[in-house]
């Protein structure tokens, strides 16, 4: 169990090792980890997607009572392979009228932040690619660099249809990323640190949604609303507007998006299993995997909402953003504060 | 105040969720509709022309494939319009059996309206449910007439076919697990909260401008007007069966998605009076082999999923028809479209057209 647990500090450690043994000088031994951290977590990304479009296509298939895709290789498994080559071997159509560089660049800058979320996620035991005493903050701050790629996709597309998808993403972005910061405030409140290592050590014993619950569900819903999941997947909008911010994209340029969408579905899940379900910890299990199984679970649930319930409005949203979630989370702040200075004041 | 630009937006003629290919040139502020205007023909196929160089019979299977959601129904307002010229006499089966296949077919339709309201509310999961039962429904069809949607069943004078030994059992079956299966659509949709922001007080349509704009069927019942084809001028044998006349009062996009739930509910149950009463006997009248209509004019309408359809032909005594019109329930409904969504949002307009349940094919013809 013990190697499983430490596989991957081991594969780090190792080739620190190595590249000590060829006695090279410590800067570039630092750059090298961190480059290999970084193919780690592009893996981790591409096999995550692979799984998580197989699994959620199986997930829809369950609750709609279809098999799903099961053509292709144990279960259909194969299946989002064959689409990644065929959306790779398509053309990649740029609208004549289209503002170029806005609309070619999008598709990456939108991928870019949702890596970078990665650095700072503690995966597992002393398993972090970058130890930021403000990693939380960092999360946040890169997480809403997102935004501005899908107004540049919406703007750059010469599309009525991507405008308004556009417009209603920043729209819906900006006004969900309070309540989701002022949700995650009760936590930082109890710990006393950004750094995620911490938040996850702080949580050795207690979970952190049995103190927090409220500020759980806060999350869990201005984070759906962030990843532009359904209900709140309104900048897609694929009923009333064809397909928002997506309609010209076509191809691999689309398929990058998509992606996005599921790294981000994936980060936002680790970050709510860091600061709500204590991280790591777990029995038996080595550390990462129990990271892994908690992440999954989470992510079971954002496919469950986003197959059983309608789309909301886009009116309803904002009413529901300023009127409900943000007066709610700031409540919950204040009760946080007066009860962290009961618990200081009962001599804890 | 300030005021930003308007936008042109067509929905359309290529769009997911206008059931087919409609195209609405909406004029928008920000996400309001402030103007509207149908623009329709996309899918015109010239049927009441096609019905000029046919003969009666071979313009059957046409009446399928103007409303493809519906089909039993016109068929039988068509055959029943030259039935009603030609004064011919069907035999009592042959009219239980119409009545049974309109009943169900009445039933697919409303059950495709409700998937389809659920979808374009991007509850695909709500779909599915819906499409699942309406399967059940063509697999009756096909069991029958060997075709599930452009079935061509009835014939001037009777049906095509008798039931095979296995459609009433399997009938009975059906309408007997429907209510279950209701429920399990109203538990994931019709209590969603969303679902009822979505749909509730949204693209009221108020009784006299119903009227004004000649909507008929489910939509004007949602209004609180309660005018029913089969109950105002009973046709076939509709006066011998006991069903009420579904009535909502607020005319909102949720009584038009509900109503639909309340005339599946009445059509269950004169399915289930129709098989109860079923009599043995022939399934064909005698009908002369060629048939050739006095010169004369009749006007003949039924109630379909959608609202009065009627069939209006005009006979110069030779075997096609002069001219034969056809009145469209979802053409008269889209009508009252563009006036119905004014100052709703884009996402309203979906859920109202969906409510509205048009079909393009019957709209264009």
């Amino acid at each position: 169990m013990d190697v499983l647990e430490n596989l991957f500090t081991n594969i780090a450690l190792y080739a620190r090792n190595l590249l000590m043994e060829w006695s090279v000088s410590y800067s570039v031994i630092e750059l090298v980890i961190l480059f290999l951290a970084i193919i780690g977590i592009l893996g981790l990304i591409v096999l995550d997607a692979l799984i998580l479009v197989w699994l959620e296509r199986k997930v829809v298939g369950f609750i709609q009572e279809r098999p799903g895709p099961n053509r292709l290789g144990p279960a259909g498994f194969f299946q989002t392979i064959a689409d990644t080559l065929k959306l790779l071997s398509k053309e990649d159509v740029v609208p004549r009228s289209a503002d170029r560089w806005l609309f070619l660049l999008a598709a990456p800058i939108v991928f870019v932040p949702a890596i970078m979320l990665y650095a700072v996620i503690p995966f597992g035991k002393d398993m972090v690619a970058v130890n930021l005493n403000v990693g939380l903050f960092y999360c946040f701050s890169i997480a809403s660099l997102g935004t501005v790629s899908f107004l540049m996709a919406g703007w750059g597309s010469r599309n009525k249809y991507s405008l308004l998808g556009g417009m209603r993403t920043v729209a819906q972005m900006i006004s969900y990323e309070i309540p989701l910061l002022l949700s995650v405030l009760g936590v930082v409140m109890i710990v006393g640190s950004l750094n995620l290592s911490d938040i996850v050590s702080a949580q050795r014993n207690v979970w952190f949604i049995l103190i927090q619950p409220v500020a759980f569900v806060i999350y869990f819903i201005a984070a759906t609303a962030e990843l532009n999941r359904g209900p709140f997947d309104l900048p897609e909008g694929e009923q009333e507007l064809v397909a928002g911010v997506y309609t010209e994209y076509s191809g691999m340029r689309w398929a990058l998006f998509f992606l996005a969408e599921y790294t981000n579905l994936v980060a936002t899940a680790a970050l709510a299993v860091t600061l709500f379900f204590g991280g790591w910890h777990g029995p038996w299990l080595p550390s990462w995997m129990w990271f892994f199984i908690k992440v999954y679970f989470l992510i079971f649930i954002f496919m469950l909402v986003k197959w059983t319930y309608p789309r909301i409005r886009v009116d309803h949203l904002m009413h529901f953003g300023w009127k409900f979630l943000i007066p709610l989370s700031l409540v919950n702040l204040v009760l946080t504060g007066v009860g962290i200075e009961i618990y200081r004041v009962m001599g804890g | 105040m300030p005021r930003t630009q308007e936008l042109h937006l067509n929905m359309g003629p290529q769009h997911p969720s206008t059931h087919g290919v409609f195209r609405c040139l909406l004029t928008l502020d920000g996400e309001t509709v402030t103007q509207a205007e149908n623009h329709i023909g996309y899918l015109h196929r010239g049927m009441e022309k096609i019905a000029e160089a046919k003969t009666y019979p071979q313009f059957i299977p046409y009446t399928d494939r103007i409303d493809y959601l519906c089909p039993m129904v016109y068929n039988q307002g068509y055959v029943e319009t030259i039935e009603k010229i030609m004064g011919l006499q069907v035999p009592e089966r042959a009219e239980y059996l119409r009545v049974i296949m309109a009943e169900l077919s009445r039933m697919a339709s409303h059950l495709l309206m409700v998937a389809t309201m659920a979808i374009d509310l991007a509850s695909s999961t709500g779909w599915m449910y819906a499409l699942r039962e309406r399967e059940k429904i063509l697999d009756l069809f096909e069991m029958t007439c060997g075709s599930r949607m452009s079935v061509s069943y009835m014939r001037i004078g009777g049906v095509s076919e008798d039931l095979p030994a296995e459609f009433i059992p399997a009938c009975r079956e059906f309408i007997q697990q429907f209510p279950a299966m209701m429920h399990e659509i109203h538990d994931l949709l019709s209590g969603n909260e969303i679902f009822l922001a979505r749909t509730k007080s949204i693209g009221i349509l108020p009784p006299d401008m119903a009227m004004a704009y000649g909507i008929t069927g489910p939509n004007l019942r949602a209004s609180g007007v309660s005018y029913d084809v089969r109950r105002a001028q009973p046709y076939s044998i509709y006066e011998r069966f006991t069903f009420e006349v579904p009535v909502r009062y607020k005319g909102d996009c949720f009584d038009r998605y509900m109503i639909r739930f309340d005339e599946m509910e009445e059509s269950r149950l004169i399915i289930e009076q129709a098989l109860e009463n079923l009599p043995e006997g022939e399934i064909k009248g005698k009908v002369p082999r060629m048939i050739k209509i006095p010169p004369g004019e009749v006007y003949h309408q039924v109630e379909s999923s959608k609202g009065a359809l009627g069939f209006f032909l005009v006979s110069d005594g030779s075997n096609k028809p002069y001219r034969l019109h056809i009145r469209g329930p979802s053409f008269v409904n889209m009508g009252v479209f563009p006036e119905l969504i004014k100052g709703w949002k884009i996402q309203d307009v979906i859920s109202i057209l969906a409510s509205l349940d048009p079909v393009l094919g019957e709209v264009d013809r």
